[in-house]
């Protein structure tokens, strides 16, 4: 698979990531090395194969339905960037 | 598909295509992953673990209540119940979504199809699929009206249980999409899941609403986000309908969109932040396991599942004689219904659903109460129903009576009691009070038994006046007629 | 080596086993073990083998060993003072994963691993160096620079061309950090390599425990169904003493296991007299060295002749291995990495607008490698792309697991590289990410399927640097690996010392 430029923005967008549009070519042939390289997968018959769900053969553990923590705001917000009262603070979001 | 259930355009009929997808926040006293309390209203950022902040290296660990709680909801809204699910992740950046994802189930949710009753007007009911229930974690709480140029996050609703309960796109109106809401709240809360309590934000609904041509394929639809009242999701719906009717008859076409409603304006509107296409890059969820349960263990909790308000209604209707429409009033609420069970415990089932519904209703109403708090309880609303029963007082008396038990918190025969109020049957005292306004009023009389069928009622008032009200009014009729007829 | 047990310097000479020992005969105390190795730090920093360094704490907490020591309250590692890769979260200590998003990140929360280990008596020296979010080979995408390996190429007394070599990574300052003196041991993670290719650049011990086995709360997260943690170390019986203290079940975990933590000293006891062997022919990739086809023989001689029988096993999807990591770990870590978006911690670069505060900050709080996997990541998981990638990516993945499942029906242990070639120099690798991302061709494997693996040194590369051995096991089945290593250990006799101690 070969990435082009505006689907490296694309992406981009998707996880948050500012690239300026001069790194735009490069990272595109990066990525698309990478793809060509994992696409080797293509050669291995996975008919009927079950994709792995989980690496330990265990059980999902569930825990009692207990408050057991909270309370403890300072700590939240200790290393918070911005925050006012209490909450944590970011640009105006429009709705 | 019923004919009155069409839209007239100027172009001709059309047809609502509705589904819902309503978050019910599941009852429990933690988190769906995290041991930070559900409670509401705390302080900012108070209710709040350090896996609800999302801090590095925090790891989810699930609640077996919760998932207890899936399954109950599940079982009720007779629905498969998959032993195998898997918890995925849904990916996206906001700030009241502290991890950059939801945990929630996608292709293999907890719960698949089932369907719900609908109780419509007059006693109709319909049938509606569902399809599917799944488990998930609420994202905090965005504040954008406290500082001009900021908002603010409250992570206390972070993490907490959810359950997305997602409809066939089997309905067809605003009512019926009511009536969905009414019964799923119904419901859930019967099943002791979710309090349902809209204004708390406990229960909410998203709806998907399109249009079409009767009998033609789906239309493009909309979705209306965050309805937080069972009256805005119908208006919402019927204001949208009508939008997108307007929008294909002027010869455009119908944008896929999410919308807002806007209560005070009562419209619709396109959302602004969120205009770019999602693609949430669902995976299972590496810090989880797939959730395996025990068929066993679900015939268990099957087993415990109180009466729901279907089987409830058919019992109201077969054994207590009562209309549709009256089983069904009374069985919306299990706390009504308990109610009613106790006050019509050897009574007059009949008698005891007009009272509940009537005046009970009314005055409850009138008061601001709900039933949990009503003045007058259950048991004593069955002694006045007994006492007019048995003729101790008129149905007229009973209402002041109750007025009074209302008021007051009285049991009905201290209050008969203590007024004097008991009822007289006896035929021989009402004879001779009879008899004694017959010779009071011999005019009167003569024109009555000349066929003046108006001054009978007349002389029913003049005896219960006679009597204070107290003489029973069914002798009264009986014996006038007998002395006044020609 | 005789160890001088009175001379501060002779204290950072020992292996943690000797240090307990000396600790607990009395020959010395934790502060005076400790103030050895706090010093060799400060001699040391040309490697750049820690972030952080914590000699007040490193100090108390060995004052309060010795107390404890006093009061006969000893745990299974008083007193000795160890590393701690910079992923683990520490309370009140900043931690950084190695990247700029987290530089003033101080957690209020200590991580399961280094809590227990805390527990066990054991005293922290620092944080130390690491790629960025645990992502790369070389210990050269950290934020705060590359760590350095002590080892140099022969006859080159500053590195290749001047340059100093790689200690490899991600866990390369861990691995720098034991390799030179500054710690007796140090703690690292391991998602597709990032403990045994370090130890096996540097020379030292390095296991990678069975997924499960060792709790990953508190760990800052790179690929979930990958990471775990496990010890470095300059024995054998050291990483077993190290492995004893950090395993064990985490409530916290839901991917934690709950089952007894064996004693994995005790296991080193035995021989390997008819321990089967599997040597996978899959391994013998295009362009190995011919030194690397020679190391893996002499591994096998040396346990045959101390009784293992030795045999050919096929693992027939191994070539497939690290495109599928390359596709699972990147996938796992672009949502994992999805939380430093600026609002709760770490780097913000403020905007009037949301969207570009998020963009901003993620644009210059992370580096190259790790913006490079998490687009791949976000890319194999759009829609679209799904099932080419990600889905057929955990189908091969089973695959993988089956292939070991059947090998281990015929063999204890399976003996590979651990590296396709030593340690590298600063600078080179960097402009082909698949150049560098095959450096983990041995180790993803037994990554992809949560086995435990342990890499030991054994001998020196034809330029210099020391090349290891990596022993692959059944699931939670570390008391055999540890054993066989023991046996390679002692067989390899390895004791050449880095150059560069500093």
């Amino acid at each position: 698979m070969s990435i082009d430029n505006a689907t490296v923005a694309a992406i981009a967008r998707l996880a948050r990531i500012h690239v300026p549009e001069d790194d735009r070519a490069n990272l595109a042939r990066e990525l698309s090395n990478i793809l060509t390289w994992v696409e080797r997968l293509g050669e291995v018959d996975t008919e009927g194969v079950a994709p792995m769900t989980s690496v330990v053969e265990v059980a999902l553990p569930r825990r009692a339905d207990a408050v057991t923590d909270g309370g403890a705001a300072d700590d939240i917000l200790a290393n918070a960037p911005q925050r006012d009262d209490g909450f944590f603070v970011v640009p105006k979001v429009v709705e | 598909m019923a004919e009155g259930l069409l839209i007239e355009g100027r172009t001709g009929d059309w047809e609502m295509v509705i589904g819902l997808e309503v978050h019910a926040q599941v009852i429990s006293k933690a988190k769906l992953f995290s041991g930070a309390s559900t409670r509401f209203g705390a302080a900012p950022n108070s209710q709040v673990s350090l896996v609800d902040a999302a801090m590095p290296g925090m790891l989810p660990v699930i609640n077996a209540y919760c998932v207890e709680q899936a399954v109950r909801a599940g079982l009720a809204l007779k629905s498969r119940i998959n032993l195998f699910s898997v918890f995925d992740r849904k990916n996206y950046f906001y700030p009241d979504l502290p991890a950059g994802y939801q945990i929630s189930q996608y292709s293999q949710p907890i719960v698949g199809e089932g369907d719900i009753v609908l109780d419509l007007e007059g006693g109709a009911t319909r049938t509606v699929g569902i399809t599917r229930l799944h488990l998930e974690q609420d994202a905090g709480k965005s504040l954008h009206d406290r500082g001009p140029a900021a908002t603010h996050v409250d992570l206390n609703r972070s993490g907490i249980a959810l359950m997305e309960i997602v409809s066939e796109p089997d309905l067809r109106s605003a009512e019926e999409a009511g009536a969905y809401m009414r019964k799923l709240r119904s419901i859930l809360r019967y099943i002791g899941a979710c309090d349902g309590n809209m204004e708390e934000g406990s229960l909410r609904c998203d709806a998907n609403v399109s249009v079409r041509r009767p009998g033609e394929a789906y239309g493009t639809r909309c979705e209306i986000k965050n309805l937080n009242s069972v009256r805005f999701v119908m208006r919402a719906i019927d204001y949208e309908a009508r939008r997108q009717i307007e929008v294909i008859e002027d010869g455009g076409t119908v944008a896929l969109e999410t919308r807002l409603f806007d209560s005070e304006a009562g419209v619709t509107r396109a959302m602004r932040s969120k205009e770019e296409a999602h693609d949430y890059r669902y995976f299972p969820d590496p810090d989880l396991l797939p959730l395996v349960l025990d068929q066993a263990w679900v015939d268990e909790i099957k087993a415990a599942l109180p009466e729901l308000p279907d089987d409830k209604k058919a019992r109201f209707i077969g054994d207590y004689g009562l209309s549709a429409y009256d089983a069904g009033v009374l069985v919306a609420e299990k706390d009504v219904a308990d109610y009613y069970e106790t006050a019509a415990q050897g009574r007059d089932a009949k008698l005891a659903a007009n009272w509940v519904t009537s005046e009970l209703f009314g005055a409850l109403n009138k008061a601001g109460l709900d039933i949990a708090h009503a003045p007058v309880s259950a048991a004593a609303l069955g002694g006045l129903i007994g006492l007019i029963a048995d003729g101790a007082i008129s149905g007229r008396m009973a209402k002041d009576v109750f007025a009074e038990m209302f008021e007051t918190g009285k049991e009905a025969a201290a209050i008969v009691e203590a007024k004097g109020l008991r009822q007289v049957s006896d035929e021989g005292a009402i004879e001779a009070v009879v008899d004694r306004v017959i010779a009071e009023n011999p005019a009167q009389a003569e024109q009555c038994r000349a066929g003046n069928q108006k001054l009978a009622g007349w002389f029913v008032g003049q005896v219960m006046r006679a009597t204070q009200g107290k003489a029973n009014p069914k002798l009264v009729n009986e014996i006038l007629r007998i002395k006044l007829s020609g | 080596m005789t160890p001088d047990l009175t001379g501060l310097t002779g204290l950072t000479g020992l292996t943690l086993a000797e240090a307990r020992a000396g600790l607990e005969k009395g020959a010395f105390s934790s502060r005076e073990l400790t103030a050895a190795h706090i010093e060799a730090m400060a001699a040391g920093r040309g490697l750049n083998a820690f972030i952080t360094e914590t000699p007040e704490r490193a100090l108390e907490m060995a004052d309060a060993s010795d107390a404890r020591r006093r009061a006969g309250e000893a745990g299974p590692m008083e007193g000795v003072p160890i590393a701690v890769k910079d992923l683990f979260c520490t309370e009140g200590v900043r931690t950084t994963a190695g990247s700029r998003i987290l530089e003033s990140f101080v957690p209020p929360y200590e991580s399961t691993v280094t809590a227990n280990l805390w527990r066990a008596g054991a005293v922290m020296l620092g944080k130390t160096n690491m790629d960025e979010f645990a992502m790369g080979s070389s210990n050269m995408f950290s934020f705060a620079g590359p760590a350095i390996n002590p080892w140099r190429r022969q006859g080159d007394r500053t590195g290749a061309d001047g340059r100093p070599l790689v200690p490899g990574g991600s866990s390369g300052g861990s691995a720098a950090a034991v390799a030179a003196r500054l710690a007796p041991g140090a703690i690292g993670t391991d998602t597709g390599g990032s403990i045994r290719q370090p130890a096996s650049f540097c020379g030292v011990v390095g296991l990678k425990p069975t997924y499960g086995r060792c709790s990953r709360w508190g760990i800052v997260a790179f690929a979930s169904s990958l990471d775990q943690a496990g010890p470095l170390a300059r024995t054998v019986r050291d990483c077993a003493i190290m492995l004893g203290a950090m395993a064990g079940h985490d409530a916290k975990d839901s991917t934690s296991v709950d089952r007894p933590v064996p004693d994995y000293e005790a296991a080193l006891a035995g021989d390997i007299k008819g321990l089967r062997v599997g040597i996978p022919s899959e391994y013998r990739v295009d362009g190995m060295p011919d030194e690397i086809e020679r190391l893996w023989r002499r591994g096998v001689a040396w346990l045959e002749e101390r009784g293992a029988e030795v045999g050919d096993v096929s693992l027939p999807h191994t070539k497939y291995a690290l495109p599928a990591y390359y596709i699972i770990a990147p996938a796992e870590a672009s949502s994992n990495l999805a939380r430093y978006d600026g609002v709760r911690y770490g780097l913000r670069v403020p905007s009037d607008d949301l969207t570009e505060m998020y963009e901003k900050t993620r644009s210059a709080g992370f580096g190259a490698e790790v913006k490079r996997r998490v687009l791949i990541g976000a890319y194999v998981l759009s829609a679209g792309y799904y099932d080419a990638y990600y889905l057929k990516a955990q189908k091969v993945r089973s695959l993988i697991a089956g292939d070991f499942r059947q090998a281990f029906e015929t063999v204890d242990v399976v003996l590979t590289p651990t590296t396709p070639s030593p340690a590298f120099a600063v600078g080179e690798k960097t402009d082909d990410p698949i150049a560098m991302y095959l450096n983990d061709v041995f180790t993803g494997p037994a990554s992809l399927a949560g086995l435990p693996a342990i890499s030991v040194p054994a001998g020196l590369s034809e330029e210099g640097p020391p090349l290891g051995l990596q022993l692959i096991g059944r699931p939670f089945d570390e008391e055999t690996v540890l054993r066989a290593a023991r046996a390679l250990e002692q067989a390899a006799a390895f004791d050449a010392m880095p150059q560069g101690l500093g």
